[in-house]
């Protein structure tokens, strides 16, 4: 049934797991393996020429779709947002919105804001932690140092805004959880320059680095429209030249009312992907710059729902600018019928569809992570290259396997 | 959502070939019998919906179906903030699909994980193997109402 032609761009043979015959070497990587994650792979080489790539995600699953329907609706927030830690508030707002499309509320103008500006400075942190691993694949531990330490920039700024480091759990219906704390503006200034300075740096060590070109450039190409049928996301989709965001095609958050590019490569090669990310965290940064300077005044959480509150509880909300949530809040009913939506995280699309049945509870809630839609490369890309090609490309799929598992 | 515009016309499109289809908030839901499937999908892909986002399995105890819902995406620019929803209705004890993976080649994983979850099978996919359990696990499909999470106590009891 499957044809090992190129209908509609795609060699349908490079998608099966070969098994070969004796003259096929069989080695496993992994599951726990410095190179490879939480993940196994079976990689079948003939001399060092990688034959098939069969990636065994599964190690970390924690049956999280079963888990959410067993419990309030909004317990799966903070239970969802584990699945990319360093991504959290990108992997929670497409339930949210979700959520919100279902129970008929919209966000207040400020929160709207709040919530981009907490999902790029995720996006920064996602990035530089995707450079940072991509980097000591290739054995160049400075960037990895670099990178995992400026990373400690954002997460602080997170912090200051959202309270937590990693698990934000920011964004809820109906608005976010905590009003803009005083001076973050300052702060975010100072980071966003010094970043951009980094950045420099990190071309001159790494992205310019002959020796790192020398293992990105050329390797692991897939074109436009492999890229298109295979489904794959994120900047791994626009470094093959497909111009997509999330953030243009749903109208979540403030992006409509925000100016930004989407930065495009055509070269599709494990290089060009590493640059797409470089030019992302610049657009993130600038949309910061943008969120500060246009943050309208305001409630940053739905006039319904507070409406719910006690008004002692109403009024302490609108003097310390948090939400403590009244246990009416958990038992919020979800009304017949279904909602689906789609997010832009650090890694690319992630998709949500949730099923209400009229109680608390979801009937179902099916998520798919943009690594789980990125994993078909491994099989994909891999064969043809030397073994020593693959952690080159692994590291420039930026895949995250607690997020592919769920 | 990008206007309303292409949402009708992919509506429209795919009444014209004779299939239920309803637009609402950025979706074409339609629905398909088994049998159709197939001709559904090769026409949701003539018609710009190149790969799918998700498919997954919605277990009905009551009513003795499992519904698998794909949901198909685009890249182009003028449709990418529609989705087309497609719903199929399997019978709960022999739960039996084609495989689509011919038509949407990323259906390869989500088509496993969908069978490992639920039970169907999509016949055709050569690669039905265990994604995300553990190779030795037992029982019924863990997606399926019937099967009950147990979930630890406050305190672990120490033997």
């Amino acid at each position: 049934m499957l044809r090992s032609s190129e209908a509609g761009g795609v060699v349908y043979s490079r998608l099966i797991a070969k098994e070969g015959d004796e003259s096929t070497y069989e080695l496993f990587i992994g599951p726990q393996h410095p190179a490879s994650g939480h993940m196994r792979f079976i990689v079948r080489l003939e001399g060092d020429i990688i034959v098939s790539v069969d990636p065994d995600i599964g190690y970390v699953h924690r049956t999280m779709e079963k888990l959410a329907e067993g419990r309030e609706v909004i317990k799966s927030i903070p239970l969802l947002e584990r699945m990319t830690i360093i991504d959290s508030h990108n992997v929670t707002l497409g339930l949210v919105r979700a959520l919100e499309k279902l129970l008929d509320v919209e966000p207040p103008p400020r929160a709207r804001y709040l919530r981009t500006l907490l999902s790029e400075i995720n996006r920064i942190a996602s990035h530089l932690y995707g450079m940072g691993i991509a980097g000591i694949m290739l054995n160049h531990s400075t960037m990895f140092m670099w990178a995992f330490g400026d990373r400690e920039v954002w997460i602080q700024l997170a912090e200051d805004l959202s309270g937590s480091r990693l698990t934000h759990t920011y964004s809820v219906p109906g608005g976010v959880r905590r009003d803009l704390p005083q001076g973050f503006a300052d702060k975010a200034e100072k980071a966003i320059r010094y970043m951009e300075k980094r950045l420099r740096d990190y071309m001159a060590i790494f992205l310019d680095n002959p020796q790192v070109r020398a293992r990105y450039e050329g390797v692991g190409v897939l074109r436009k429209s492999e890229a298109s049928r295979l489904g794959i996301v994120g900047p791994n989709l626009r470094a093959s030249g497909i111009r997509y965001d999330a953030r243009l095609a749903e109208d979540y958050a403030a992006y409509s009312e925000l100016e930004f590019e989407v930065p495009v490569r055509e070269e599709g090669d494990a290089l060009a992907r590493m640059l797409v990310r470089v030019e992302e965290i610049k657009q993130s940064m600038s949309i910061i710059r943008q969120v500060l300077r246009k943050i309208p005044d305001g409630p940053f959480f739905s006039e319904k729902y507070l409406r719910l509150l006690p008004p002692p509880l109403r009024e302490q909300v609108a003097k310390t600018g948090r939400v403590k949530f009244p246990g009416v809040f958990a038992s919020l009913k979800l009304p017949e019928g279904d909602a689906v939506s789609r997010v832009e995280m650090g890694h690319g699309e992630i998709f949500y569809h949730v099923t209400g049945n009229g109680s608390t509870k979801p009937y179902r809630l099916r998520v798919v992570t943009p690594s789980f839609r990125n994993v078909i490369l491994f099989r994909y890309l891999m064969p043809g290259h030397r073994f020593m090609d693959f952690p080159a490309i692994y590291g420039s799929l930026d895949y995250f396997p607690p997020e592919a598992d769920r | 959502m990008s206007g309303a515009e292409p949402v009708s016309l992919v509506e429209q499109k795919l009444r014209e070939k004779g299939f239920e289809a309803a637009a609402a908030r950025g979706v074409v839901k339609v629905r398909a019998t088994p049998d159709r499937l197939r001709e559904l999908a090769e026409e949701t892909v003539n018609l710009g919906f190149d790969h799918l986002a998700s498919v997954e399995g919605v277990d009905w105890p009551q009513e003795g179906v499992v519904e698998v819902v794909y949901h198909a995406e685009s890249y182009r620019e003028d449709l990418r903030g529609v989705l087309v929803e497609i719903r199929v209705r399997v019978p709960r004890d022999d739960p039996k699909l084609p495989s689509l993976i011919d038509v949407w080649p990323n259906a390869i994983l989500l088509e496993r994980e969908t069978w490992e979850m639920l039970g169907v099978v999509f016949e055709g996919n050569p690669d039905l193997r265990r994604l995300l359990l553990p190779p030795d696990w037992s029982g019924p499909p863990p997606l399926r109402k019937d099967f009950k999470v147990v979930e630890e106590g406050t305190y672990v009891e120490v033997e």
